[in-house]
């Protein structure tokens, strides 16, 4: 990417443990912390469901020789990441699982708690660090009061939501988050995440982790439809929503479908302003970890042709297992024009960063 | 071919590795039970560090119900999207006609362990 910018849209930072978070809780919930803990709804109290395929599900070369989990040591990520990419900007995306607290207001200072944490250890530490803002979003008017506060502060540019939620996103139960998004001037972001309540595919809970890596495809499909389809789009037309590690080879095939199906189901939903390949194409911005790799690594240039030149925005995921290494993920060669979409403009302009 | 002395007899314990630079190639020596290989510290699916991976072993199944684990230590897994790879001959374990990595020569000479490039 030498001569030509970088952003790498999803980069994990992690909360080493619960007490690097006890600075910034009020005593009220440092006490629930210390007295009842974390109560999610997984059934795992510790840990995630599966081992998925390395500890922390993630490489084996990013634990900091500091101790600590991977993605929790900002220098370290500055040698193995930023630095050794050139990366101009990183979207952070913190996993740490207070949205998906049993105790809604526990949740929320947690979220809170999170943001500052953030504040303080990332964004005023490196200028080309930006964060999503972590919110209880089962909690929507709780998580509306989140990102109008944690959004003073210039370094949130996207409100974080899971796309395993209690209910399909496009909800109106969920709309309080869409209101303050906007307000807030911010995209939603739906990350591919561990545990929340429901079931990790639409059939029940698999065996396997390699069954619930894939069916994260389907989970996104079920919400961008449950967005498109509840007129969420229409109902806000400054939202913008930005998917995260859900694959992106769904997309035509999804869009064809919904559009031929809306042209003979349209009575449905009358409301609906466009066809729904206009908000795939024109509202949703999409990141390529992890990235198609076919048999046939050219298949993927008329892939990238055909989902839009103006959706896919460069990821890499770090520090997790499935990596994508900025110079070495796409296995075939991508045209110049399109190549600078996908590393650089489209999260540019996505995220309004300054040239 | 070079020649490069990359440690001395007993700097590397056997199942440990060392990581050297030649000529500008990051190359990872490897003790294993009857000796040494090298292989190079590239995977050829996204250019990991390959070197740097879990030495593990395989499982084998003759037959329904029966399994083994064999090669302990000789199966390389990368440290990032975890392929698989024959220590001894750089070879992937899904693919290994097509997907393989540059192994190096290791001769041992009195008190040197040599690599040949």
């Amino acid at each position: 990417m030498r001569g030509t910018g970088l952003i790498d849209c999803d980069v994990h930072n992690a909360v080493s443990s619960d007490a690097a978070l006890l600075p910034y809780l009020p005593a009220r919930w440092r006490r629930h912390l210390d007295l009842v803990g974390s109560r999610t709804f997984s059934p795992f109290t510790k840990g995630y469901a599966y081992p998925k395929a390395a500890r922390f599900a993630s490489r084996r070369d990013a634990w900091p020789p500091s101790g600590g989990l991977p993605g929790s040591d900002l220098d370290f990520m500055r040698a193995q990441l930023l630095d050794a990419y050139g990366i101009e900007h990183a979207v952070l995306n913190c996993l740490y699982r207070a949205p998906e607290q049993r105790n809604d207001a526990f949740g929320a200072a947690l979220a809170a708690a999170v943001n500052d944490w953030q504040v303080e250890h990332w964004l005023e530490r490196d200028s080309r660090l930006r964060a999503s803002v972590t919110v209880p979003f089962e909690s929507p008017d709780l998580a509306a009061v989140e990102i109008d506060r944690a959004a003073a502060h210039h370094g949130f540019v996207q409100v974080l939501l899971y796309p395993r939620s209690m209910a399909p996103l496009g909800k109106r139960r969920y709309w309080p988050i869409y209101e303050a998004a906007c307000r807030a001037g911010l995209p939603v972001g739906i990350h591919a995440a561990s545990t929340t309540p429901g079931p990790t595919t639409a059939s029940g809970w698999p065996s396997y982790y390699i069954e619930d890596h894939t069916g994260l495809a389907v989970a996104f499909q079920a919400q961008v439809s449950s967005l498109i389809f509840e007129g969420v789009f229409d109902r806000f037309p400054a939202l913008r929503v930005v998917l995260m590690e859900g694959g992106f080879a769904w997309v035509p095939a999804l869009m064809a479908r919904l559009d031929a199906l809306h042209h003979r189901l349209r009575d449905e939903v009358p409301d609906l302003e466009h066809p729904p390949s206009h908000y795939l194409r024109h509202r949703i911005r999409i990141t390529t970890q992890p990235m198609e790799e076919p048999e046939r690594p050219g298949d993927l240039v008329p892939l990238l042709r055909e989902i839009g030149q103006d959706v896919l925005m460069f990821s890499t995921d770090y520090p997790h297992w499935d990596f994508d290494d900025p110079q070495r993920a796409f296995r075939t060669r991508v045209p110049a024009d399109l190549h600078q979409r996908i590393m650089y403009d489209n999260a540019r302009a996505q995220y309004r960063f300054a040239a | 071919m070079r020649t490069v002395v990359v440690a001395a007899v007993g700097e590397i314990p056997p199942g440990g590795r060392k990581i050297v630079e030649i000529e500008g190639r990051s190359i990872g020596v490897f003790h294993l039970a009857d000796g040494y290989v090298a292989l190079r510290n590239a995977c050829p699916h996204e250019g990991a560090p390959l070197c740097r991976g879990a030495l593990s072993g395989a499982v084998t199944s003759p037959a329904p119900g029966r399994y083994r684990y064999e090669r302990r230590g000789e199966i390389l897994r990368c440290p990032w999207h975890q392929w698989e790879f024959d220590v001894r001959t750089g070879r992937s374990w899904v693919d290994p006609d097509r997907v393989r990595v540059r192994s190096y020569p290791v001769t041992v000479d009195g008190t040197q362990v040599i690599v040949h490039v």
